[in-house]
C-alpha cells in the first residue's frame, strides 16, 4: 500500500483566499495521520486535495509513486468519508454499500460478498434494507464509513467523521476506528479539530495553522515539546497557560511566578505552564498566586480556572475561555488541573507551583519555542 | 373569560369567506357544463337560460363530428406529452450544468437567460415563426413542439433546486467513480423528484392550454391541437356555444381527470413552486 505525499502544496481559492501556503507532509504506508488545526486553518482543503476534489494552485501531490495532480479523483484509489456522512438519500443502505463497487463494474457475486463483509465488520447487517433517513447518526456513520471500505481502497480519507455525533458514541467510534485501522492497515488520512481525537488516534499528527505546517510528530511528542506558541495553546485540553515574562541575567520571570535557567540570553518570552503543572505543593519550586474564581470538578479531578499576576500572550488560540474568564487588568485568566483532594473554595488565593522542567519557554517576537 | 362565552362555529369562521369565493370560481365552470348541454337558442339566448329544457347531450357527439376531434385530441397528447419530456431533459441537463459546472460566462449567461423570462412570447413570436419556416416544419406538429422542447423557467427552477443539494453528495459520487453525466442521471434527478413533477405539471398544463403557438403555426386542421381546433367552431358570425362548450368540456376531462388523480401532487407542486 502507498503512502501519501504532498510537496510545497499550495492552494489559493478565486478572490484571494490562501487556503494552503507550501505545505508538505509524508504520510508513510500504512500510517494513520492526522490533520489537525482550528476552522479554516486549511486541514480540510489538504484532504479535499488528496481526494482530487480540489486541484491544488501549486506544488505536486503523490499517491504511492504516482503523480496525481491530474488524476481524476475516481482513478486516485482513494475513498473519503464526509463530515455529513453524504449518504445517497434515496438508495438502502445495501445499494450505498454497493454504489462504488457497482460503478466499477465488479461482478454481482463479488459485490454481494464485500458487501456483507463491510456489513459484518461494522455491525450493520441488520440495517441493509433501510434508507439513510431512517437511521441514527451512529448507524449513518457506520454506513458511511462501510462505503469507504468496501472498495478496499489504498488511502482512506476522513472529514472529521465523529463530529457529528454524541460525546459517548464518539469516544466508543475513536475506539471502533483505531481498531479498524489496526486491522486494515491501510494509509489513513483524517481531519479533525478535536485534539482528544487529534491524541488518541494518530500515529502522527500534523497541525496546522492559516495554511501553514506548524509541527509533525507522534502525538506525545508535540504535546510534550511544542515548537511554537500556537501548537502550545492549540494541543492539550485545558490548554496550556501562556503568560508574558522576560529573562535577566539567566531569570525568567512572570508576574510572580519565577525561577532560574541558565544559558539564556535577556529578552522578552512566553511562559507556557500546562494546568496539571501546576501542583499546590510549592516546596522549593517557582509559585505563583492564583486567583480561583470558577471550580469544575471532573470526578477524577478539578479544573481550576483563575486567574494570575501577570499579563497574558495574546495571541493564543482558545479564547473563548479566556475571553469569559479573564482577569482585569493586570492580571490574566489562567487555567490548573488538580487532585480532587486539592480543591480549592471558589474566591480563594492558593499558592501554586510548577516544576521548572515542565514549564515551556517561547521567544516573544517568533512564538517558536527555546530549548 | 369572552372566548368561552361566545358560541363556537362548528367550522372555522375563515369558511364563511372562503366558501362564497369557492362558489364564485366555479361559475364559469357550471355555465360552461350547462351551456353544453342546451339547445342552439337557449344557448344564444339573453339573459342566459340557466336551467336547459333537458339534458341535450346529442351536443357532444354532434362536436365530435363535427370537426376532427380525434386528431385535436391525439396533436394535443403529443404536443403536451413531447414538450413535457423535452422539457424534464434538456432543462435538466442545462441546469445542472449552470448550478454545478463552473465555466467561462457562466454566471452571465445565466444572467441572460434570465432577462428572456422578462420578454414576452408576443415578442418571440415572429422571430421564433421564422426559424421554425427555415426548418420547414411550418404546419406541422413538430414545428408546434420543437420550439417548446426547452423553457428559461425550466432551465431557472431546476438549477434552483440543485443548489439546493448536498454537494457532498455529488462529491462522495465522484469519489465512487461516477461521470458528471453518472452523477446527474444517478443521485441529481432522483433526488429532484418534486422539482421535476412540479416541472412535468406546469409544462402539461401549458402545452395543453396553448393557443396562440398553434394558432400562428398550424394551417391543417387535422394538425391542430384541442385548443385551436375548438375555435374552429366560432365562427366569423355566428357560434355554436352548445357544441363549442361541449367540447371545451371534452377538452377540460383530461385535465381534470390529472388534477383528481394528481391532487396532492397539484398542490404540492404549487406550495413547492412558492418556496422556490
Amino acid at each position: 500500500m502507498p503512502g501519501v505525499v504532498l510537496e510545497e502544496v499550495t492552494k489559493a481559492f478565486p478572490g484571494g483566499t490562501v487556503a494552503l501556503d507550501g505545505l508538505s507532509l509524508e504520510v508513510a504506508d500504512g500510517e494513520f495521520m492526522i490533520l489537525v488545526g482550528s476552522s479554516g486553518c486549511g486541514k480540510t482543503t489538504a484532504l479535499r486535495l488528496i481526494a482530487g476534489l480540489e486541484t491544488p494552485s501549486s506544488g505536486t501531490i503523490r499517491i504511492g509513486d504516482r503523480v496525481v495532480n491530474d488524476v481524476p479523483a475516481r482513478d486516485r484509489d482513494i475513498a473519503m468519508v464526509f463530515q455529513n456522512y453524504a449518504l445517497y438519500p434515496h438508495m438502502t443502505v445495501a445499494r450505498n454499500l454497493a454504489y462504488p463497487l457497482r460503478q466499477r463494474r465488479t461482478p454481482k457475486r463479488e459485490i454481494a460478498r464485500r458487501v456483507q463483509d463491510v456489513a459484518e465488520m461494522l455491525d450493520l447487517e441488520g440495517l441493509l434494507r433501510r434508507r439513510p433517513a431512517q437511521l441514527s447518526g451512529g448507524q449513518r456513520q457506520r454506513v458511511a464509513m462501510g462505503r469507504a471500505l468496501v472498495r478496499e481502497p489504498e488511502v482512506f480519507l476522513l472529514d472529521e467523521p465523529l463530529s457529528n455525533l454524541d460525546a459517548k458514541l464518539r469516544v466508543q467510534m475513536r475506539a471502533a476506528l483505531k481498531r479498524l485501522h489496526a486491522r486494515l492497515d491501510v494509509t489513513t488520512v483524517y481531519v479533525t479539530h478535536d485534539q482528544v481525537e487529534a491524541m488518541t488516534l494518530g500515529d502522527r499528527i500534523a497541525v496546522l495553522s492559516d495554511g501553514r505546517l506548524q509541527q509533525l510528530g507522534p502525538p506525545q511528542e508535540v504535546y510534550d515539546r511544542p515548537v511554537n506558541v500556537f501548537v502550545a495553546g492549540f494541543i492539550g485540553s485545558p490548554p496550556m497557560n501562556l503568560l508574558r515574562g522576560r529573562v535577566r541575567d539567566g531569570r525568567v520571570s512572570a508576574g510572580d511566578f519565577a525561577f532560574e535557567r541558565s544559558g539564556l540570553a535577556d529578552r522578552e518570552v512566553i511562559v507556557g505552564v500546562r494546568p496539571e503543572s501546576l501542583h499546590p505543593s510549592v516546596d522549593g519550586m517557582p509559585s505563583l498566586d492564583f486567583h480561583v474564581s470558577v471550580v469544575e470538578p471532573m470526578g477524577d479531578e478539578v479544573i481550576v480556572h483563575g486567574s494570575v499576576a501577570a499579563e497574558l500572550a495574546n495571541d493564543t488560540p482558545g479564547e473563548g475561555e479566556s475571553l469569559l474568564l479573564a482577569g482585569d487588568g493586570e492580571r490574566a485568566a489562567a487555567v490548573a488541573r488538580l487532585a480532587p483532594r486539592d480543591r480549592p473554595a471558589e474566591g480563594s488565593v492558593v499558592r501554586l507551583g510548577a516544576d521548572p522542567a515542565e514549564v515551556h519557554l517561547f521567544d516573544a517576537d517568533s512564538g517558536q519555542a527555546i530549548r | 373569560m369572552p372566548g368561552r362565552a361566545r358560541r363556537r362555529l362548528p367550522f372555522s369562521p375563515w369558511h364563511l369567506f372562503l366558501a362564497p369565493v369557492a362558489a364564485i370560481m366555479l361559475v364559469p365552470l357550471v355555465w360552461m357544463v350547462i351551456l353544453s348541454l342546451e339547445t342552439k337558442p337557449e344557448a344564444s339566448s339573453f339573459p342566459p337560460v340557466l336551467l336547459p329544457s333537458g339534458p341535450h347531450f346529442s351536443n357532444y357527439p354532434a362536436t365530435w363530428n363535427a370537426v376532427p376531434f380525434g386528431h385535436f385530441f391525439i396533436n394535443s397528447i403529443l404536443y403536451s406529452l413531447a414538450t413535457v419530456a423535452g422539457n424534464l431533459v434538456f432543462c435538466s441537463l442545462a441546469a445542472y450544468a449552470f448550478a454545478r459546472i463552473r465555466f467561462f460566462g457562466s454566471n452571465v449567461l445565466f444572467v441572460v437567460l434570465l432577462a428572456t423570462l422578462m420578454v414576452p412570447f408576443q415578442v418571440l413570436l415572429i422571430p421564433t415563426f421564422l426559424i421554425v419556416k427555415k426548418l420547414g416544419m411550418v404546419d406541422s406538429v413538430g414545428g408546434l413542439i420543437m420550439p417548446n422542447l426547452c423553457s428559461a423557467f425550466g432551465i431557472f427552477m431546476l438549477r434552483q433546486f440543485f443548489r439546493t443539494l448536498p454537494i457532498e453528495l455529488e462529491e462522495a459520487a465522484r469519489i465512487d467513480g461516477t461521470s458528471r453525466l453518472g452523477i446527474l442521471v444517478k443521485i441529481v434527478l432522483p433526488l429532484s423528484m418534486p422539482a421535476l413533477a412540479t416541472l412535468a405539471i406546469i409544462q402539461f398544463i401549458w402545452s395543453w392550454n396553448d393557443f396562440l403557438w398553434p394558432l400562428i403555426i398550424i394551417d391543417t386542421a387535422s394538425h391542430a391541437p384541442l385548443q385551436l381546433g375548438l375555435s374552429t367552431l366560432q365562427g366569423a358570425h355566428s357560434t355554436e356555444w352548445n357544441l363549442l362548450m361541449a367540447g371545451t368540456v371534452m377538452s377540460q376531462i383530461p385535465m381534470l381527470a390529472m388534477f383528481l388523480f394528481a391532487q396532492r401532487w397539484f398542490i404540492r407542486s404549487i406550495a413547492f413552486t412558492g418556496i422556490k
